[in-house]
């Protein structure tokens, strides 16, 4: 069967049926637009577009063309099952998704199976992968709030840029409004989130991370706000960053 | 090979053929676009209409290239005058005129005869590489990840999306188990092309008569497309009168300001209803044009909004394309209904009241109806607003119908 043998070359081994139904189960619920991961299907198209529209001007591509970022090796950190590694391997890119949890990486597998994409999706960490890997975009989104230490994982994805490549990141600013809206409102009224998805504590102003980049001589070229407007019930770029916020960061 | 699966457009008329134009336009040639229409065999159309194009969609079809080829034989309206009479009354009062205006220099509508639009259409698409099958789509099995097309010389493809464009009574539609919400009229609209001695100079009448509205729209030359509304049993006896007394109904209602008139083309009458689909989308499905919804043609606007359907659900497509999106899935699809299935709703509400409002003979409501005219007419701010409406011009306005390329 298409499915079992896809699942085969997976990186957990020795899986049973009952494992593979699991994962596949666990897949359609990550990919289902209206189920428990709507709010980041919503949200995705704004990270799309920003993280596009900045490797765009980077590299000197045309954001109209389908195959905007093709030849471009990028790496997506904390990558789930692949919601922004799928779009990126269309647009031409070489993409590398990686995620700690192989449940994860087993859902993210089948579901590029299924659409012919070919992802190199791999179940490790930054601090595992080999330090000669090279890529162009390195793409921390939403990760660095999950983080033990911020300022050694932000030099190791320092490390892996190519001269000249570019760092998108995007996290949870630190202060009274985020613990408001970011904690109360997302896992606990609206039930986005499951509860506990984030400590507070962790997470990270713009200052420390432009701090922690610029020790690796890199430069936030751009930064924005995302703000959720619940009138349109669509998520867009503001220049407030008070809760979640993007940065793009260069070599200066 | 394009990263992306292909587009199925089921039904190659206005709607299917336009928006197969726009997403090659916006997606570049290596997406395959399928129309497949059985009625693509019979070239060139024999439609006998004529369709005011308002303003937006002339834009649109500027964008698409296709404007500047039939644009000589289009029929700027100028002036539009609207009067509500008795057939018995010798004159007509105007309760409402329109200096015919959106943009100085830019008319809010252009009346063309559907065969010359929808040939250069067809010629447009097949210079653009668009998979043209003269042939039916038969049925469909859509899934969360795909669906496959079946079409009538046995073919089967595996696409992203399937497109409804497939007219008012669209398979497809039932096939997805889509109701429609609506009803029918009981009346037909008489469709006749006629000839006149004196010159219209670009002005459109809209008479209400008790049976309902009589439309005069000017075609280029010395003639006019008439579309006439009568109940349903009227005006298939009429259509099937001899030429003189055909004539004679005619004379009575187009009147002789124009002087001497003459039909020039068979009289035909078209059913009118009104409906609107109760989902414009299903799964990795997307209704467009007469498939989502059928007005009333007194505000001549059926076309107009499917060709509005087809800006919205274009500039959809190619936007969640050029992020890499999968573009069939759900959530990219309802952006597109809820671009546009508010908007039909608002017209459909608007032209039944025009309807009823206009098809009868009592004196209470046509006083009701002469007062609002009258009101409309003194106010220019509500003109305007008319005016824009009308023209496709207000609401969150598609690239395409700005006349901006995807
Ligand atoms: C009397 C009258 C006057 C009008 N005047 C105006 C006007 O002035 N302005 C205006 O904007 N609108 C006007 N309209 C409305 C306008 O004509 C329609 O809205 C328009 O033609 C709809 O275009 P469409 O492409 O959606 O569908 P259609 O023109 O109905 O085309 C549907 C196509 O689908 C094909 N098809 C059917 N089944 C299948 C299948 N299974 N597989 C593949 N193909 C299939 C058919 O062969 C056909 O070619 C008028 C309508 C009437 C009746």
């Amino acid at each position: 069967m298409a499915m079992q043998s896809s699942y085969s070359d997976a990186s957990a081994s020795s899986v049973d049926a009952s494992e593979v139904a699991k994962f596949s189960k666990l897949s359609e619920e990550w990919w289902d637009p209206r189920g428990k991961m709507a709010p980041l299907h919503k949200i995705n198209p704004l990270r799309l577009t920003y993280i596009r529209d900045a490797a765009c001007r980077k590299f000197d591509r045309n954001v109209r063309s389908l195959n905007c970022l093709s030849g471009l090796r990028m790496l997506d950190i904390g990558c789930g099952a692949g919601l922004l590694c799928e779009p990126f391997t269309r647009l031409g890119a070489q993409v590398i998704g990686i995620d700690p949890s192989a449940t994860n990486i087993a859902a993210a597998k089948l579901h590029a199976d299924k659409g012919h994409l070919s992802i190199d999706y791999r179940c490790t960490t930054v601090e595992e992968m080999d330090v000669r890997e090279r890529f162009d975009i390195v793409l921390a989104m939403e990760v660095i709030e999950h983080v033990v230490d911020v300022g050694a994982f932000l030099d190791r994805c320092a490390s892996m840029l190519k001269p000249g490549g570019l760092m998108v990141v995007s996290t949870l600013n630190r202060n009274w409004k985020s613990f408001a809206l970011g904690i109360v409102a997302a896992e606990y009224v609206l039930r986005w989130l499951p509860r506990g998805t984030h400590q507070w504590d962790k997470f990270v102003t713009p200052d420390e991370l432009a701090h922690h980049l610029s020790r690796n001589k890199l430069e936030i070229t751009e930064q924005s706000g995302v703000v959720y407007n619940p009138l349109g019930d669509r998520w867009t770029l503001s220049s407030d960053m008070d809760v979640n916020y993007m940065v793009v960061a260069e070599e200066v | 090979m394009a990263a992306q699966r292909g587009i199925v457009i089921g039904g190659g008329a206005f709607a299917g053929l336009a928006l197969a134009l726009a997403l090659r336009q916006g997606l570049g040639p290596d997406l395959p676009i399928i129309v497949a229409d059985p009625a693509l065999a019979n070239r060139p159309s024999r439609d006998p209409r004529a369709t005011a194009i308002v303003a937006a969609c002339r834009r649109l079809f500027d964008a698409l290239g296709v404007w500047d080829a039939v644009a000589a034989e289009s029929q700027p309206i100028l002036d539009m005058v609207v009067t509500d009479s008795k057939l018995e009354d010798a004159t007509r009062p105007t309760f409402l005129t329109f200096g015919g205006h959106v943009e100085p220099g830019e008319p809010f509508a252009h009346m063309v005869e559907n065969r010359r639009l929808i040939d250069e259409l067809v010629i447009r698409a097949e210079a653009a590489g668009v998979d043209l099958r003269a042939t039916a789509v038969t049925t469909f099995d859509s899934r969360a990840d795909g669906v496959s097309v079946a079409l009538g010389d046995g073919s089967v493809i595996e696409a992203a999306l399937l497109v409804a464009a497939d007219g008012a009574r669209s398979k497809l539609r039932e096939r997805a188990g889509i109701a429609t919400h609506g009803w029918d009229y009981d009346q037909s609209g008489i469709v006749v092309t006629v000839g006149h001695e004196r010159d219209h100079d670009g002005r459109a009448e809209e008479h209400f008569l008790p049976a309902g509205p009589f439309a005069i729209l000017p075609l280029t030359g010395k003639r006019s497309s008439l579309v006439w509304t009568e109940k349903r049993a009227e005006a298939a006896r009429i259509v099937a009168l001899p030429d003189d007394e055909f004539h004679a109904e005619l004379e009575q209602r187009f009147g002789l300001h124009l002087g001497e008139v003459k039909a020039l083309d068979k009289p035909r009458a078209f059913p009118l209803g009104y409906f609107v689909a109760r989902s414009f989308i299903g799964e990795r499905l997307a209704l467009i044009g007469d498939a989502a919804h059928v007005i009333h043609p007194i505000a001549g606007q059926g076309l107009n909004m499917g060709l509005k359907d087809v800006a919205a659900l274009a500039e959809t497509i190619v936007d969640a394309a050029r992020l890499g999106m999968d573009f069939g899935q759900i959530d990219v699809l309802e952006r597109y209904q809820r671009w546009r299935r508010f908007d039909t709703m608002t017209m459909g509400v608007a032209t039944n009241v025009l309807n009823v409002l206009f098809s009868n003979d009592l004196p209470f409501v046509r006083s009701i109806r002469d007062i609002g005219l009258g009101i409309v007419d003194r106010l220019p701010p509500l003109k305007g607003a008319f005016i824009k409406q009308a023209a496709g011009l207000s609401g969150e306005v598609p690239r395409l119908l700005k006349g901006e390329a995807l």
